[in-house]
């Protein structure tokens, strides 16, 4: 173990190195391109022994490492915002051709108006192309990720791909304190992937075919299920993790203060940390505030989500994200969950750090008081309501 | 919490100053946590840049972009501004790089120094002046960030530019 002050793409890019995929597809964008240039410098420098593929788009680049997937290889790339868009056709072969695929993504806006910073439109966009969507806080978090992904990935009753996501720059290039596990620990947590799901000339079988409407619904339930399956994948992979490298990690949400809290915040990504220290100091206030930081988009934490909000009075969701005519994605989900149980508490949808917009702690402070208060469904920080209507509750 | 704001243009190391410090902070000392990050990422050489870093004895949770800060440090006099000064805490320093002097600065002709080791830019000068100037960090912690973080071949200079602006606050 050694420690370092790394950027989040940095330490991403240590984990990958941990892991040793057998090849690396890239395609630089701004704010994904440091973590495949390092990539690229540990090839050189022959501490990774990985084909390093430089493609010459992103739709290239996923459908490169489907191709090394389906030759029972481990897989990397990584991307962003217009670049996932691109590949998107591409998202749905690997999830549905079952290849164990992980992808980093610098989550960062999407045009126009064209912009290079970060916010969550570009993943959110994607919940439905069937890939494990897991968003890191910090930089230690991105690192410990980049292992745990293959686990949680090539499970066997899992065998679904996996995005890793990084907010761009406020993770993707910011530097801090990270722990970087030694190579004798990742073997122990990480073996070699084996696979059948493989073109085998011994054993030749058909890969990635296509199914008529009379089996087509089969294999999307057995995806539905794949994806399912990760929850206990996950809870499965933390433990092994913990006992092997002393970091736990919470499933698929971390929740903060929340057992007695009247005021939950939900929120997901690299703002979870302002949002507790705020709640720490509304407590300070007599204000009973908590937070509830979503890891796991997709498998979404349905449940977990109810049982963390049950007794509240009332709460927000804080996302980086708006899908036009109606409300974010996080929020949609949220309130999902919440019917499911027959949870009925007010809740409000708070829009902020679009196109890279910084996030403070007066703004933390304002979307509480907000709660406490009550407002519209929808809100964007810095402009108001959407003037479409009171709270859902 | 500590907090250093860094102005520079493009080019001049703006980021790298708050990354070293950063470094330099959590250097043989486990009870430290640093964050350091730029304004933006792409920097277009010329521009104007803004960088932080935050220093504390817990991780630090805030990554927003500071507001207050306990040091202004400003590569280029050109892009000086009065304003400049509400976003110093109560007790903060704004430090120059200039060779006039600037009311309510403190200015260090920091290419003079710069200069004697043939460096084209000011950022590990003002890193030792804001290192003199506090107690943030020793210089042992500064020459070690220099080593770990900077590409060999010119850490020498850098770390030489450092120790003499370093010398030349206290006296």
């Amino acid at each position: 173990m050694s420690k370092k002050f790394l950027s989040g793409n940095e330490a991403f890019a240590e984990g990958i190195r941990l892991a040793k995929p057998d090849v690396i597809s890239a395609y630089p964008i701004t704010p994904q391109t440091i973590v495949v240039e390092r990539l690229s410098e540990m090839v050189e420098d022959g501490s990774l022994k990985s084909e390093f593929i430089h493609v010459e788009s992103e739709h290239s680049a996923l459908s490169c490492v489907i191709g090394a997937s389906a030759s029972g290889a481990r897989a990397f790339t990584a991307t962003s915002s217009q670049g996932l868009l691109y590949m998107a056709e591409c998202l749905y072969y690997a999830s549905g051709g079952r290849f164990p695929i992980v992808m980093m993504n610098a989550d960062r806006s999407t045009a126009l108006p064209w912009n290079i910073y970060g916010d969550q439109r570009d993943s959110l966009s994607q919940l439905d192309s069937g890939w494990i969507q897991v968003y890191a806080e910090n930089a230690q978090e991105a690192l410990d990720l980049a292992l745990m992904s293959w686990r949680i990935a090539e499970d066997r009753r899992v065998s679904t791909p996996v995005m890793v996501n990084l907010d761009g720059f406020v993770l993707t290039h910011t530097y801090e304190t990270v722990e970087i596990p030694a190579q004798a620990q990742a073997d122990q947590f990480l073996p070699p992937y084996v696979t059948d799901n493989r073109i085998d000339f011994d054993n030749p079988k058909n890969l990635a075919f296509s199914a008529g409407p009379d089996t087509n619904y089969i294999f999307k339930y057995k995806a539905h299920q794949g994806m399912l399956a990760a929850k206990e994948a996950v809870t499965e992979t933390e433990d092994t993790f913990a006992k092997i490298f002393g970091r736990r990690y919470s499933g698929l949400l971390d929740n903060y203060r929340t057992e007695d809290a009247d005021y939950i915040l939900v929120t997901l990504g690299s703002i979870a940390g302002l949002s507790r220290e705020t709640a720490d100091k509304l407590r300070q206030q007599g204000i009973r505030a908590g937070v509830v930081r979503i890891r796991y988009m997709r498998p979404f934490p349905n449940d977990e989500i109810a049982a963390a909000l049950r007794n509240a009075k009332a709460f927000g969701v804080l996302e980086k994200d708006i899908s036009f005519g109606n409300e974010g994605a996080v929020y949609t989900n949220v309130n999902s969950a919440l019917q499911k149980a027959g949870i009925q508490i007010k809740g409000y949808n708070f829009i902020g750090g679009l196109g890279g917009r910084n996030i403070s702690a007066g703004d933390i402070e304002q979307i509480f008081a907000d709660i406490q208060s009550g407002t519209g469904n929808v809100n964007f920080i810095g402009i108001g309501g959407d003037g479409n209507g009171e709270s859902n509750g | 919490m500590k907090e250093i704001l860094w102005l520079g243009r493009g080019g001049q190391g703006a980021f790298t100053a708050a990354k070293l410090f950063g470094a330099a902070y959590i250097t043989g000392n486990d009870a430290h946590y640093a964050l350091a990050f730029p304004s933006f990422g792409p920097e277009r050489r010329g521009a104007p840049v803004r960088a932080f870093t935050k220093l504390d004895e817990k991780p630090v949770l805030d990554r927003s972009q500071t507001e207050q800060a306990d040091f202004i440090v400003v590569l280029d006099d050109t892009l000086y501004t009065p304003a400049l000064q509400s976003l110093r805490k109560a007790g903060g320093r704004i430090l120059v790089n200039s060779k006039a002097p600037i009311p309510d600065t403190f200015t260090f002709d920091g290419e003079a120094v710069a200069a004697e080791y043939h460096l084209p830019t000011v950022n590990t000068v003002m890193l030792g002046i804001v290192s003199a100037l506090s107690d943030y960090i020793t210089e042992e912690q500064a020459v070690s960030a220099i080593e770990n973080y900077m590409p060999q071949k010119i850490q020498a200079r850098n770390i030489g530019a450092l120790k003499l602006a370093r010398e030349a606050v206290r006296k």
